[in-house]
């Protein structure tokens, strides 16, 4: 039986960036109406190739077909030529333009010089309608969802015509619901005939919705499965490059005394009115991590700039070890021992443009050991960055790289470094997993399992439950700035966190846990 | 004098100094609609009064008669869009700094202009009063309606390019896919750039577009309240479009509504000389009343609230995401 021509075939494609080989002669087939998962870990190489199938980048080496014939790529609008569309992990939307203004944006059709609205907005309307997209073609983009403007992005290649779709982490920032909405759109517009690429690096979601999966790790390709042939597991030993434990190992030791105690802790919101914080109490005591669940927006922020220095307390107190820090400055917590792995890494954490070396000692820069009477002794700093670096594995192309550079997994990395390296007493983690890949997740649960081992005192912010068991020793639940109750490790269930998060009271103890 | 009279007056000689302002904002309009900071108005409107002035002033001498205005109104205008060039190649294809490229236009425009005035009138400090500038025109019939025909229809040519321009702009930038890609490569060059649209070249012609209608703004002032040029013709009005685009919140009908209002400020300390009792106001006050006015427009009415094109002063950079 004679194989039809792939769509897309790359062939030995190489792109090389100063100090880094991001695709390593790369080959790749895309069969018509398939959907063929791209997998691989943050900074494997996926979306350079990508960048390069739609023209942003050129390729050092190496031969793109389109349905056969050689083509030179040299921008996107030779891309849209050829019928391939990208919708970019990073929208590319006019916030105050309208959905058909996006859409039609370049190839605005016409109705004497003036832009034709009416005939704009009723094909958006019918094509929406065709793949059972649903958006309104005269909304704004600023007052639609997250989710609505990915399916703008996706209408905006379908109005070019294209036959290839190539969708970059489209998962990474929608709700569950609106991950099943796009599953369900990917499956219907392959079975229209489109071709489509899936770049991602959730294994759940390849398993779910692809036909094929090509594993790409550290710029090769690794392997082409048949996904029905395949499972979780092998692809994410492929991925990472050897096996990857989903459990991991708790060693179950007596933790030791309370290293940080929050006493009726109080904190009234910016417009002085509401507490947002109101009355919390909680300890956490050496080698322990204290997991606290609950719906974001509850009061998890709040607790932590109140906790780090960053907002004013109204009411209460906070003790580390036995030393009041209520009224201490950020530095003078720091000082102390206080450490935090930042929600947002690329905001609070890092300053991308800064580099690596420097963001290593953005928190202990005024250490004399890096410096005496103002200055920066830059050897010291390069050599304490140096060390980091190797011992977390961050992979950079060097230290003197903008951080900017580096993957967000790295980024992470090189955060947590920064922070265990002070030797802190109490640690203080926010989603310190959010948008990582596998080998990352596992990484960070490690390394924070061991500063639990060294003796830490470890607070852990997620909004993921699995997180908060695999980790914690005890779970408390946040509900409208208020603790709604504390469990340990082996009394938690679903139910139970579920009804806390709602806001419901634990029963006292005796009744509900035993 | 009969307050109706006075009121058609008044109105009359403010669109007259509201016309620069309008040529003026709408050309920062256009640049920053792109996507590039244009300080540099200020500096485009005075190369294009300049060059207005120097070109009349020999066509005159070559005998051109009532033609003169028209070539000194052209040589405005090549004039500002050279200058805007300057403007273009250092921001959109060097990349350098929006800011300082515009305050460089300034201070070299007003220098460069001094001295060739100096060459060419023999170390004087301005140029010989010209005799063929624009006269006002009345327009048959409109010009006859009470109080609207004193106050609108009997005005120079280039207040009524003015009054077209608006309606024009307007149309341009949002009723046209020239206007729509305009705009798209000031707020997000990016999404520009991916549907293949040429983000350089847009900015080019946005930058362009602003040369042009400053150094119409320029002329107009040379060839219509000055009749000379001299190093105090323009003396802030580039400033004071500037402002009036952010108080216009970055459209036509805004950039009209509060040109107007800058312009009334300047007609106003012409107007108040007619009466008695400005007698005891020391003239400096009078002249400083625009200049407040921005001052306090810009800093109280306007606020926090307002919000330019979003990617206007960053160089497109395609790496960054």
């Amino acid at each position: 039986m004679e194989q039809p021509v792939p769509v897309v075939e790359l062939k030995g494609i190489t792109k090389r960036f100063p100090g880094i080989v991001a695709n390593d002669s790369i080959n790749l087939q895309l069969r018509k109406g398939e959907i063929h998962a791209l997998l691989g870990e943050n900074g494997a190489g996926k979306s350079t190739l990508m960048s390069i199938l739609f023209g942003l980048y050129q390729p050092d080496e190496g031969e793109i077909y389109v349905n056969g014939k050689r083509e030179t790529i040299d921008g996107p609008g030779k891309a849209i030529k050829l019928g391939i569309g990208m919708v970019h992990q990073h929208f590319k939307l006019v916030h105050n333009f309208t959905v058909a203004e996006n859409i039609v944006l370049g190839i605005e059709p016409r109705k004497g010089l003036s832009i034709n609205y009416k005939q704009a907005n009723g094909r958006v309307a019918e094509l929406s309608e065709q793949y059972g997209l649903m958006v309104d073609p005269k909304a704004l983009i600023q007052d639609i969802t997250v989710g609505m403007q990915q399916r703008v992005e996706i209408l905006k290649t379908l109005y070019r015509g294209a036959e290839i779709l190539i969708f970059d982490e489209p998962t990474a920032v929608l709700t569950v619901q609106e991950i099943h909405e796009l599953m369900q759109i990917l499956r219907n517009l392959a079975a229209e005939g489109k071709s489509i690429i899936l770049i991602t690096h959730k294994l759940k979601e390849i398993m779910e919705v692809s036909d094929r999966v090509t594993v790409i790790r550290r710029g090769k390709v690794i392997d082409t499965l048949v996904t029905s042939e395949t499972s979780e597991s092998e692809l994410a030993e492929k991925m990472v490059g050897r096996r990857v434990s989903f459990q991991l190992d708790q060693e179950k030791r007596a933790p030791g005394p309370a290293l940080l105690q929050v006493r009726q802790l109080t904190v009234k919101g910016h417009d002085k009115g509401r507490n947002v914080l109101n009355d919390v109490s909680f300890e956490i005591r050496a080698g322990e991590i204290f997991g606290l669940a609950g719906v974001d927006g509850n009061g998890q922020h709040e607790l932590v700039e109140a906790l780090t220095g960053l907002r004013p307390i109204d009411g209460g107190s906070v003790l580390l070890g036995d030393i009041d820090m209520t009224r201490k400055s950020v530095r003078e917590r720091m000082r102390a021992g206080i450490a935090q792995i930042p929600e947002d890494r690329q905001k609070h954490g890092l300053v991308l443009d800064f580099k690596v070396s420097e963001n290593m000692v953005l928190t202990t820069y005024k250490d004399t050991r890096f410096g005496r009477g103002g200055f920066i002794d830059d050897k010291a700093v390069d050599e304490h960055s140096a060390r980091l670096v190797q011992e977390f594995d961050v992979r950079t192309a060097g230290i003197h790289v903008p951080m900017r550079s580096l993957s967000g997994g790295n980024q992470q990395k090189a955060i947590i470094a920064r922070e265990l390296s002070r030797n802190p007493q109490l640690l203080i983690a926010v989603q310190p997993t959010r948008g990582l890949d596998i080998g990352a997740i596992e990484f960070v649960h490690e390394r924070l399992l061991q500063a639990k081992n060294e003796g830490k005192a470890i607070l852990l912010i997620s909004y993921e439950l699995d997180e908060l068991y695999k980790m914690s020793d005890r779970i408390a639940v946040i509900f409208d700035g208020q603790i709604m109750g504390e469990l340990d490790s082996e009394q938690v269930d679903d139910e139970k966190l579920g009804l806390m998060m709602a806001g419901n009271r634990l029963q006292e103890k005796g009744g509900g846990a035993a | 004098m009969d307050l109706i009279s006075d009121l058609a007056n008044l109105v009359n000689s403010t669109l007259v100094f509201t016309t620069a302002l309008i040529f003026g904002a709408m050309g920062g309009l256009f640049s920053e609609r792109s996507g590039v900071f244009n300080i540099g108005i200020e500096g485009m409107m005075t190369g294009g009064a300049f060059a207005a002035a120097i070109a009349t002033w020999y066509a005159e001498k070559a005998g051109y008669g009532a033609a003169s205005p028209w070539l000194g109104l052209a040589a405005g205008i090549v004039c500002g869009i050279m200058i805007s060039l300057l403007l273009a190649v250092a921001a959109v294809t060097l990349k350098a700094n929006q800011a300082v490229v515009g305050v460089v236009i300034n201070i070299l425009a007003a220098a460069i202009t001094l001295y060739l005035v100096k060459i060419i009138f023999n170390g004087a400090g301005d140029t010989d009063v010209l005799s063929d500038v624009y006269s006002k025109w009345a327009i048959p019939w409109l010009s006859d309606i009470p109080f609207f025909g004193k106050a609108l229809f009997n005005t120079y040519p280039t207040t009524y390019m003015a009054y077209v321009l608006v309606p024009l702009c307007s149309y341009l930038l949002f009723k046209t896919p020239f206007g729509l890609r305009l705009r798209s490569v000031g707020e997000h060059p990016g999404a520009s750039d991916t549907v293949g649209i040429n983000v350089t070249k847009y900015r080019y012609i946005g930058v362009l577009i602003s040369g042009l209608l400053a150094g119409m703004g320029g002329a107009a002032i040379t060839l219509t309240t000055t009749g000379n040029f001299s190093h105090s013709t323009v003396s802030g009005q580039g400033f004071i479009a500037l402002a009036a685009m952010i108080f216009g919140r970055w459209s036509p009908w805004g950039v009209f509504g509060a040109t107007f209002f800058f312009g009334m400020a300047q007609a106003l300390r012409n107007f108040v000389k007619l009466y008695d009792w400005s007698k005891d106001i020391p003239m400096e006050f009078l002249y400083m009343f625009p200049y407040v006015l921005t001052l306090l427009v810009l800093a109280g009415a306007v606020g926090k609230s307002v919000k330019g094109p979003a990617a206007a002063g960053e160089p497109y950079d395609p790496s960054k995401r």
